[in-house]
């Protein structure tokens, strides 16, 4: 668990060219395939790129439109270079930590990630458990694998299985709902700004007091929305992309890690019993990125953390070493990530309960923009920004920078 | 009973448990090598890779590590509990399981709260681990 002595070839060798995203919403009526070429598209036509000079395709590994699909629907003849990513909201930046590494290696020029989603409640596109609607619900009366040990006692969402991990948390360190409640307000209110979000009227904590139990100390407004959507990133060599129609935004470092998953509770504790060093996989992430980086986490001016439900911040903020193991719902007490005056601002597009749940992917746009200096909620300045995967999974993380 | 309710399809690693459950007897994998308790089952020691363990009794007791109580939406065979309570208990042997607490009001649940194991009869082909509280708690 030592600092990596080895030499990282892949930090500073790309750079994110161009970001597309489909409108976010409820019930869209569109294939996944539909929704994920619109995307990609539009990050292309973002950078002045050829859809056809694409040479690489990855995405994460529960993605339900194949590479194939997209080579053959968008005519790229020369691809190059696929892979995949591990365990669902895990691999919200090592989308682009993957692209990271099939461009800085060579193994392909010009690579787009991307993830599609049709998640609407009650959508019922597609035949997978993955696609369309609530892939628990669909789990059956018959319960193998992993879920034999959660769904017989209820226990079958993630958000049942993270509010088990938040109760331990406020358990050990007296971390309170109400944190999570003014993440939630923080990030609504970052959405009000931002035209592409799906709950663009802000709140207050009343309102958070207010909102619907879900999973005991999880509210409904503490939670991901269920919508459909889209979103591509296109990442190229730094020399491609200083000829391509927007400034570059290079990828400074990637690094993954695999920890203890929440569709696990029983490893998930075992490991994770104190909070401590062989917590998640986000101290290790941390440690390899900031290291590869030559950065620190007070470098960062702007992170985007995956927040599949807002308790995932303060953990994530731990173990990525903004605060101490226990500091993390204080830090957002004391108003650090809400823009424009904290500290440390956190999913300035609204975040997974307010511009939209692409699974995590569509913080990847927002970290681009707010280095390009064209968010809707920009820190002035911003040269460093944070993406991460799920605190919960086997993850990874990126850091972003200018080019 | 509700016809969807969620039932154990185990593989052949796993099934022990549920046959031991069946029995009302809650017993792990423990490594025959290095003597380290694991759950859920797995076909390797995470401590040391072997891959000879024996399904040794456990005394059953252990503490509330974490809590919720759940609220919909829910799977549909729970739809009419609700709301109801999920608990991770650290067995004292070490490992963790997921399970329910019977006998407690809801708003009584407690990190840190003693429990013991206890084999509810779901129908005649499955029996379920829950948990009730003892001690202070259960007498309170
Ligand atoms: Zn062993």
């Amino acid at each position: 668990m030592s600092p990596p002595d080895r030499i990282d070839v892949v930090g500073g060798r790309s750079a994110i060219a161009g970001i597309g995203e489909t409108v976010y919403g409820k019930n869209l009526g569109r294939s996944e395939l539909d929704l994920a070429c619109e995307a990609i598209v539009a990050a292309c036509a973002d950078a002045g790129f050829p859809v056809q000079e694409i040479d690489g395709i990855v995405s994460y590994h529960i993605e339900q439109v194949s590479e194939e699909a997209i080579v053959h629907a968008l005519g790229i003849e020369n691809c190059s270079f696929m892979a995949r990513t591990t365990s669902g909201g895990g691999g919200a930046a090592s989308i682009v930590g993957l692209a990271a590494v099939a461009v800085a290696s060579g193994q392909a020029e010009s690579v787009v990630a991307f993830r599609a989603r049709n998640r609407s409640k009650g959508a019922s596109y597609g035949g997978d458990p993955n696609q369309g609607g609530r892939p628990w619900e669909k789990a059956g009366r018959s319960v193998s694998g992993g879920n034999q040990w959660h769904h017989p006692f209820g226990v079958a969402s993630p958000t049942h299985e993270m509010a088990l991990i938040a109760r331990r948390h406020m358990a050990l360190f007296g971390t309170t709902a109400e944190q999570f409640g003014m993440q939630s307000v923080a990030q609504r209110f970052h959405a009000s700004h931002n035209p592409r979000a799906i709950m663009r009227t802000p709140i207050t904590l009343d309102d958070w007091h207010n909102a619907r139990m879900i999973a005991d100390p999880i509210r409904l407004v503490d939670c991901s929305l269920e919508n459909d959507g889209a979103t591509a990133i296109l990442v190229t060599t730094p020399e491609r992309a200083r000829d391509l129609a927007q400034p570059p935004v290079t990828v400074l470092a990637q690094a993954m890690g695999a920890g203890p998953i929440h569709v696990a509770l029983a490893d998930y504790f075992r490991t994770s019993s104190s909070f401590d060093e062989r917590d998640f996989a986000g101290r290790h992430i941390a440690r390899q990125l900031f290291a590869r980086a030559g950065l620190t986490p007070a470098d960062v001016d702007v992170a985007a953390i995956f927040d599949h439900f807002t308790m995932a911040v303060p953990l994530s903020l731990e173990q990525y070493g903004f605060c101490g193991l226990g500091e993390g719902g204080p830090m957002i007490e004391s108003g650090a990530t809400r823009w424009p005056d904290g500290a440390l601002p956190v999913n300035t597009h609204g975040g997974s309960n307010g511009e939209g749940f692409i699974h995590g992917a569509n913080h990847v746009p927002e970290a681009v923009r707010q280095i390009r200096g064209t968010s809707t909620c920009q820190v002035v300045g911003a040269e460093v920004a944070l993406v991460t995967g799920a605190i919960s999974d086997p993850a990874g993380a990126v850091l972003l920078g200018r080019g | 009973m509700h016809p969807d309710l969620p039932r154990p399809a185990p593989g052949p690693v796993e099934a022990p448990f549920w046959e031991w459950c069946r029995r009302h007897e809650l017993r792990l994998q423990r490594c025959s090598d290095c003597g380290t308790f694991r759950f859920h089952p797995r076909p390797r020691c995470p401590a040391c890779t072997s891959a000879a363990a024996d399904w040794t009794p456990v005394a059953g007791t252990g503490t509330v590590a974490s809590y919720t109580v759940l609220h919909p939406p829910v799977l549909p065979a729970f739809a009419d509990r609700v709301p109801y309570n999920a608990v991770v208990v650290q067995l004292d042997e070490g490992p963790f399981m997921v399970s329910n607490l019977l006998g407690i009001d809801n708003a009584d649940l407690a990190v840190g709260m003693r429990v013991a194991v206890t084999f509810v009869d779901i129908d005649d082909e499955y029996t379920l681990p829950q948990f009730r509280p003892v001690g202070a708690e259960a007498a309170a």
